[in-house]
């Protein structure tokens, strides 16, 4: 069922492609059924999955024949952490296209893109295979730079260009990095394999490992927003639409640190340990620098695409640990911040600038939009409360589970990271205020500003309600997610790096 | 199983939602809810009351489930005396708040549920067990005290505003911190079984044992002591207090004060003193005089001030540091030389409980009586705005005289009883550090008294020559205050008996 997901995506987009040029409507119906649908399959189907077997387990969905002579398979397959990434996926869809109903522009090829990058998203997620995994994850750069470019604003074809740019480089890392397994695997074995399954038993050799593991982890990383090598992120969330924003940092950032998790760190257990130091550093400077940098900001994006940078930082630190308790923590931070980071991009993207054409946190605070638009200003406070990391939200969880990890390996980083939440407090508050609840006057009832603002639409609401409703479950019932990860961690993929390494 | 605590809490929370979602229009129906939602939970706290079996030291309507076992969490929800004392104390303050905030036009549906989700934010804090619950809380009641500074304050409420949140978040970041390398040494949230444990001696251990490092301990006290010591607040980290309390509308600044600051409060005797009474005794010195500065200080700065909110606001900081002072000296103190240490440890803390009550009580009807005067003035409250009001408005002058007075520590006032059990305990263990912060008492009684000399006294100034005396409503709004001070001030017994079993167990807990 599962792997439906995928395949319902990309008939979405034979679907699109068959209407008429002008049928926007029709195109936006098309888009949102179809990803209603993925959502509802990936859901149905983690369910199901979580009730019959062990989710420990990797349990196969598809399995066939590809490209023998390399040992590639075409192998999808779930264990509980590919289950959270994909509801996630399904949740973040279905909010990303209530939130651009408003598109006029060639509104079909918007949404054909769109669900090109879902149906690319979705699959790297359930790739088992790792040239598989490795096909769908070039997949997803191809619409992202068209969103952009086309769809975007500020500085879009410098966005765009910039974005696609810093993914080739990562992912020619990472192609080098597999070329080089592959070649070591079959030395080593004498049958060539590309299974992620197989391969993760091969006891590569240590020298090897070395080299390799940093190729392939900073490979995936830089689009997960490691630091130093994040600047496209922030140029890049900026210059997307909204919807474009919402999957960059909600599912697209995921992608990264999900590779780093699922290849980098289980395939090279050695080489994790050896640069386990280097990545916690690094980490943390993301995480104080990048609130850092949103905290004096002015472009009301700029804030939330470095509170990203920040924000993934936690995802990294959880997994530099390499302890149970920071593993499953960065698990949950990607679910909790795809949501969150979603949800605080919808509301600076489509609720405030759509409407008011400024980003310009100057600007803003002039336009009292708390008064002129409550619904947007609550939803940003409930935003940015669970994006600070305050209890009863998701962020908490994870963080709290990041931090005990980093307190278990690097006792200063879990105290610097202190510094990171502080700052996240400050910038969050800035935002809120000098956006929403300046105490500048409001604009006098007959000025062209006080009547140009439209009402907060029904697919606006019904996204926000969908986001926060997931970021409060989740933060009021982690066990639900965790009852999902926390087998995986135990199960053999995962013994060789977490058993070996310090407790 | 008893749930009367889930309920307690989960009144004004639920009634807040209500509230937001009645809209701006019908304001006379969002104040009656508000109004039956706190009167609701005031009779609830009196039942509470009225069932605590005072002979049992043990926690008493005890809720406990699992949450998220593999986390340590835990819905564990208990009160002893001094939780009951303290959900009495929202219980009794958040039906004034409501009332005096009854004139009030602007956004009216957000205002009250805000104050009702502060006020289940005090519930709940008072009454969880477990950190991650209880965190849960502390934090939730930030969001709404906020909001109601920034939103509905003075002139200046933006700063005020910000920097009570960073201040606190600060302190609450470097609390989690702690409390996360807790749980990793101890495996344990919850603050009973870390309270045992360190009875034993094992969590230094673990602590050490975890982190191969022998000052863990110290920092991680350090980290918590932080915490708290913004929210009371001890001196060197009280300066967002009178911004705060003095931009905040007044019936924010009576929850603010009256029962918000209890909270850092709260948390010293239920986490810090049970947890780290070794690391206290480590740092005792530096903590003494930290208490002294704070009461000697705040009293000074009280005394400088023209603003009367202000002025109650550094009058705030000074009672609460009496409290800290009587803490670390009750777990400090070796006692070799003084007959019966433990009575008089006993004396110390049941001043500090019966302080905090008689303050939340005392410092809130101050900040009202200050809402009624902002209210006759239009704005005006400063020291030097008035003069002579005694001969216009003499039965607010004779009603107000009273508040100062308990807050001076009148006997036959309740601020006597808490003060002199206090000093009692604290003297004998103490004498120099009881000498010192004589000194605050001294300052307190000159600038209370020159508030009234100045406001109440002298020349009639003709500007408020026409001002109106109390309403027959607001007699009646101040009368339960004004009972209670004479009540608690002639029979402590009251308290005192509901308390006494909690303050020997703590008393057991933190000695050596």
């Amino acid at each position: 069922m599962l792997a439906w997901t995928i395949y319902t995506s990309f008939i979405g987009v034979v679907v699109l492609m068959l209407l008429p040029r002008d049928a926007a409507r029709a195109a936006r119906w098309v888009a949102l059924f179809t990803a209603i649908a993925g959502c509802a399959l990936a859901f149905a189907g983690a369910i199901l999955q979580a009730r019959q077997t062990n989710l420990g387990d990797v349990t196969p969905i598809a399995q066939a024949a590809w490209i023998p002579a390399l040992g590639a398979t075409y192998y999808l397959a779930a264990d509980g952490i590919s289950l959270v990434l994909v509801v996630l996926t399904g949740l973040a869809a279905v909010a990303g296209i209530l939130f651009s109903w408003n598109i006029e522009k060639r509104t079909k090829e918007f949404f054909a893109f769109y669900l090109v990058l879902i149906g690319g998203v979705y699959g790297v997620f359930l790739s088992f295979d790792v040239l598989l995994l490795f096909v769908f994850y070039e997949l997803t750069i191809i619409p992202k730079y068209f969103l952009i470019a086309r769809w975007g604003s500020t500085r879009k074809e410098y966005g765009a260009m910039k974005l696609a740019l810093y993914s080739f480089v990562g992912s020619h890392l990472v192609l080098i990095g597999l070329v080089a397994t592959w070649v070591v695997a079959r030395a080593q074995t004498g049958h060539a394999t590309l299974n992620l399954q197989l391969l993760s038993q091969i006891n590569f050799p240590a020298g090897f490992q070395h080299w390799v593991f940093p190729l392939v982890f900073v490979g995936f990383a830089i689009l997960a927003g490691l630091w130093p090598f994040h600047t496209w992120a922030p140029t890049g969330h900026v210059a997307a639409p909204t919807a474009g924003s919402m999957l960059l940092a909600g599912v697209v950032m995921k992608l990264g640190a999900y590779g780093c998790l699922r290849v980098a760190m289980v395939l090279f257990p050695e080489g994790a340990r050896e640069w386990q130091g280097v990545i916690a550093a690094l980490a943390v400077i993301g995480i104080i620098y990048g609130a850092g940098v949103a905290l004096v900001q002015r472009d009301f994006k700029f804030v939330i695409g470095y509170s990203s940078v920040s924000h993934m930082g936690f995802v990294l630190l959880g997994l530099a640990t390499l302890n149970a308790i920071g593993l499953c923590g960065a698990v949950l931070q990607m679910f909790s911040h795809g949501i969150i980071a979603g949800l605080l991009f919808a509301v600076v993207g489509r609720m405030v600038y759509d409407r008011t054409h400024t980003r310009d946190l100057h600007d803003l605070e002039r336009l009292n939009l708390g008064k002129v638009l409550p619904f947007a200003g609550v939803t940003f406070v409930i935003a940015g409360v669970a994006s600070m990391g305050l209890p009863g939200f998701s962020g908490f969880v994870a963080e709290f589970q990041i931090l005990i990890g980093a307190w278990k390996v690097f006792p200063i980083t879990a105290v610097l990271t202190g510094l990171g939440i502080i700052l996240g407090v400050a910038y969050t508050l800035r935002a809120v205020q000098m956006a929403f609840y300046s105490d500048t006057p409001p604009p006098a009832p007959h000025s062209p500003e006080a009547h140009s603002l439209p009402p907060i639409t029904l697919p606006e609401r019904a996204g926000a309600v969908l986001l926060i409703a997931a970021s409060l479950v989740v933060g009021l019932f982690p066990t639900l997610l965790m009852n999902w990860i926390e087998p995986c961690l135990k199960s053999p993929l995962f013994a060789r790096l977490l058993n070996g390494g310090p407790q | 199983m008893n749930h009367s605590l889930s309920i307690l809490t989960a009144v004004p929370f639920v009634v807040g939602l209500m509230v937001a979602c009645l809209g701006a229009e019908r304001k006379n129906l969002v104040r009656g809810l508000a109004l039956a939602s706190s009167l609701v939970t005031l009779i609830g706290a009196v039942c509470l009351w009225t069932h605590f079996d005072t002979a049992s030291d043990r926690l008493q309507f005890v809720e406990q489930f699992d949450w998220a076992p593999t986390l340590g969490i835990q819905y564990y929800l208990g009160v002893d005396g001094l939780g009951l004392l303290m959900v009495m104390l929202t219980a009794i303050v958040t039906p004034l708040a409501i009332l005096v905030s009854w004139s009030m036009n602007d956004r009216v549906h957000v205002y009250h549920a805000l104050i009702l989700w502060l006020q289940a934010g005090l519930f709940g804090t008072f009454t969880a067990l477990n950190f991650f619950h209880w965190f849960m809380f502390w934090e939730l009641g930030l969001i709404p005290a906020f909001f109601l500074i920034k939103l509905w304050g003075g002139p200046n409420r933006g700063p005020a505003a910000t920097q009570f949140f960073i201040y606190t978040m600060a302190g609450s970041a470097a609390l989690l911190l702690s409390f996360l390398a807790l749980r990793l040494a101890t495996g344990s949230f919850d603050f009973i079984e870390l309270a045992k444990q360190a009875r034993a001696g094992v969590l230094a251990q673990n602590l050490q044992h975890t982190f191969h490092w022998p000052h863990i301990t110290l920092l991680v006290f350090f980290g918590a002591f932080l915490g708290f010591a913004v929210k009371v607040p001890i001196v060197p980290f009280h300066t967002w207090l009178p911004a705060a309390y003095a931009e905040a509308p007044s019936p924010v600044t009576m929850l603010l004060t009256g029962v918000m600051s209890k909270m850092g409060v709260y948390g010293f005797l239920r986490i810090l003193l049970p947890i780290f009474p070794d690391q206290i005794r480590l740092v005792l010195t530096p903590l003494i005089w930290l208490a002294i500065a704070t009461i000697v200080l705040s009293a000074c700065a009280a005394f400088a001030q023209r603003d009367l909110k202000r002025m109650i606001a550094y009058s705030s900081v000074n009672h609460l540091g009496y409290c800290l002072l009587a803490m670390f000296v009750a777990v400090g103190a070796a006692g070799a030389n003084v007959a019966q240490p433990d009575l008089q440890k006993a004396a110390a803390l049941d001043g500090v409980l019966l302080q905090m009550f008689n303050h939340g009580l005392t410092a809130s009807a101050l900040f009202l009586f200050v809402a009624l005067i902002e209210k006759r003035s239009h704005g005006f409250r400063g020291l030097d705005d008035f003069g002579g009001l005694r001969q216009v408005v003499p039965v607010f002058t004779g009603l107000m005289g009273i508040a100062i007075f308990s807050s001076l520590g009148l006997p036959g006032l309740n601020g006597f009883v808490g003060e002199f059990l206090l000093f009692k305990g604290v003297f004998p263990l103490a004498p120099w550090a009881a000498a010192v912060s004589i000194i605050g008492l001294l300052v307190t009684a000159i600038f209370l008294l020159t508030l009234i000399q100045r406001v109440f006294c002298g020349p009639l100034n003709e500007r408020w020559a026409k001002l109106p005396d109390l309403s027959t409503a607001e007699r009646f709004l101040v009368l339960p205050s004004i009972a209670l001070m004479f009540i608690l001030g002639i029979w402590p017994q009251l308290i005192l008996g509901t308390i006494d079993t909690t303050v020997m167990a703590l008393v057991r807990q933190i000695s050596i």
